[in-house]
């Protein structure tokens, strides 16, 4: 059987298109441990990325622990997280993914901020603009196409690592692959993987929409 | 007025940006700071606004000590003008001009309302308002960092070396363009420049700075010009400073003589009787008294006695004429104008017009030479210098002042006068 005999047999099995364990159900879970992770992830690394980026402090412990985060085998960590943890609902999947999330977010927001043109910054700070006030008015307007860019790649890694969230009998994606691997129906495994890369794909295509709606047309035809 | 009062700027690692700097800056006037790179001009600048705090001395603003007060209402109420303009790029023109009144409470529509005003007041058409800063030009975006100084009508006006990023040409626009606002707008202008033309053209008061912070001279340009306090200043100056200087005399009181001046259809004893006994040559002028070019007066009495009278056509003729050159307008322009005129004209004499380019006369280097000798004894500042100007023959040609010929036609309608209208760049 090649692939596309697997994809026919696993997309056309009506059983997989209700109940529990169908594709709209699984689908569902995976956006929502992809979402609620990636919500973490931002709500800590944005502003943290926000703040050093804007005071120009803490650049080199940054970069130490993103190279760390990056170390981390998220797979590693699930593991640990459920014998320390035990089942604790999505709690012990949850911690791997954050984890895995925040780096990209927090250096690139950072870097971003980093990366504004310091004249027009100069020139807010000269016209009586308050601190706070060049980080959201100048700085992040500007930064906003290169935040997303960390936003979006976060997201990529965190749909397609959210299938690991199925080894501690959680749902998503992840279910066909290790039920499919356990139980040797290989179309489970093509399908659930085909899944999971069109949802990445589809993730890609909303971060492009939300650019198009809350990027500045000055700044992105800009550059 | 703004006293900068034994001011001292020494950064930790020993670095002594100011030493110990004094100036008065008068209100009203623009005060260029200019020096080498690392003369601590800019740092000077960015003290007024507290961008940098000083670390010895004071700063008084009409007596109040800048240090005690708020340092964002202080800001606001000084309008920072940089180099590149620093435009916020995600917000349009109209946004950008907007910001200080949007930060002083004013509400958007009457910020937006003020800031189209101040586009017309710069020269920005209108339609750029809705547009971004990456759609304009640098010289039009440096238009836009001005207004956004101005948006809201601040006494102060600090420029860091503002037009320094634009080529010469749209340079040269926008200084004119900065003196014109000036004259409707009567701000306290600190210009900072490394360029010490621009700081002659624009400064009332001008700051020579030396590296290491020290204030080297301060005085008007004029004085600069005539007086440098030292060698660095003088190195500094430039070479031609003696003919710079003639920009600061006017035309005014040039003697001019209508006498060589002949129209196309000139007959032979009008030619005789115009021709003076020092200038073999006749300008030749159109029927409206516009300059067409010079020539001989041999040359150009058999050729209208050949041209009949049907000879309307003056194209013939004038392509046989020397060019006359580009005229000076007498008043309006300087000495320096008018010896730049006569030392490029093909006679050696300049041509002299009104507003409305029309000639009023022509006068000999001679002539300009003893204008100017006038002029530097007139002033009563040191020594007049040795140098440049003044072949110093003695002028025989100092003829009857100014007699305009055919002073018909309407009335002049003003070139550039008009206060609002926009005025281009490229001019």
């Amino acid at each position: 059987m090649n692939i596309l005999n697997f994809l026919n047999t696993f997309f056309s099995d009506g059983a997989n298109w209700h109940g529990a364990n169908g594709i709209p159900h699984r689908l569902l879970e995976h956006i929502q441990y992809s979402a609620v992770a990636l919500a973490i992830a931002a709500a800590i690394g944005l502003p943290i990325g926000l703040f050093t980026g804007h005071t120009g402090r803490g650049g080199y412990a940054l970069s130490a622990f993103a190279t760390g985060a990056r170390a981390l085998p998220s797979f590693g960590l699930l593991v640990l997280m459920t014998i320390w943890l035990g089942q604790l609902g999505t709690t012990p999947a949850m911690i791997p993914l954050v984890a895995l999330a925040v780096a990209p977010i927090l250096v690139t927001t950072h870097e971003a901020i980093r990366s504004v043109d310091p004249a027009p910054v100069d020139a807010a700070r000269g016209m009586g603009m308050t601190s706070p006030s060049v980080l959201f008015q100048v700085e992040l307007p500007v930064a906003l196409p290169l935040i997303l860019g960390g936003l979006r790649s976060a997201a990529i890694q965190v749909v397609s690592t959210a299938t690991i969230a199925a080894y501690i009998s959680l749902g998503g994606f992840g279910r066909y692959i290790i039920d499919g691997l356990a139980s040797h129906t290989y179309s489970d495994v093509v399908g659930g993987a085909v899944l999971v890369a069109g949802l990445a794909l589809a993730t890609i295509g909303v971060f492009w929409l939300v650019g198009r709606l809350v990027v500045s047309p000055g700044v992105r035809r800009g550059r | 007025m703004i006293r900068i009062e034994s001011v001292t700027k020494r950064y930790a690692d020993g670095t002594v940006a100011v030493d110990d700097l004094t100036l008065d800056i008068p209100d009203g006037s623009i005060t260029v700071l200019v020096g080498p790179s690392g003369c601590g001009k800019t740092t000077t600048l960015r003290m007024i606004n507290r961008m940098i705090e000083p670390s010895g001395g004071r700063i008084l603003l009409d007596g109040q000590d800048l240090a005690q007060q708020p340092v964002t209402a202080l800001r606001r109420s000084m309008g920072y003008v940089i180099q590149n303009a620093g435009l916020f790029q995600h917000r349009t023109i109209v946004d950008n001009i907007a910001t200080v009144p949007r930060m002083l409470g004013w509400d958007r529509g009457r910020a937006r309302e003020r800031a189209r005003e101040l586009m017309d007041r710069v020269g920005l058409d209108a339609t750029l308002a809705k547009r971004y800063p990456y759609q304009l030009s640098g010289g039009q975006q440096q238009r836009v960092g001005v207004a956004r100084a101005l948006a809201a009508d601040p006494p102060v006006l600090l420029m860091d070396e503002p037009f320094s990023a634009v080529d010469p040409i749209v340079r040269k626009g926008l200084q004119a363009e900065l003196l014109r606002i000036q004259s409707e707008l009567g701000k306290t202008i600190v210009f900072v420049t490394h360029d010490i033309d621009e700081a002659i053209k624009l400064g009332n008061m001008i700051a020579v700075m030396r590296t290491g912070g020290h204030l080297a001279q301060y005085a008007p340009p004029d004085e600069l010009l005539s007086a440098p306090a030292d060698a660095f200043v003088e190195d500094f100056l430039g070479t031609d400073r003696g003919i710079r200087r003639l920009s600061f005399f006017t035309s005014a009181g040039l003697d001019v003589t209508a006498t060589p001046i002949v129209t196309a259809d000139a007959d032979a004893a009008q030619i005789a009787e115009r021709t003076l006994p020092e200038l073999p040559y006749l300008l030749v002028t159109d029927a409206d008294g516009k300059p067409l070019g010079w020539a001989k007066a041999e040359d150009l009495a058999p050729r209208t006695d050949a041209g009949d009278g049907a000879s309307t056509e003056d194209g013939a003729s004038t392509a046989d004429l020397l060019p006359h050159g580009r005229p000076f307008v007498l008043g309006q322009d300087s000495l320096r104008d008018a010896l730049d005129c006569a030392v490029l004209s093909p006679t050696g004499w300049a041509v002299a017009v009104d507003g409305t380019g029309k000639v009023v006369g022509v006068t000999s280097q001679e002539t300009i030479a003893t204008a100017i000798r006038g002029a530097h004894a007139g002033r009563a500042t040191k020594p007049a210098e040795p140098d440049a100007d003044a072949p110093d023959a003695a002028d025989t040609s100092a003829a009857g002042p100014a007699q305009a010929p055919a002073t018909d036609g309407p009335a002049p309608d003003a070139p550039d006068g008009d206060a609002d209208a926009p005025v281009k760049a490229a001019r």
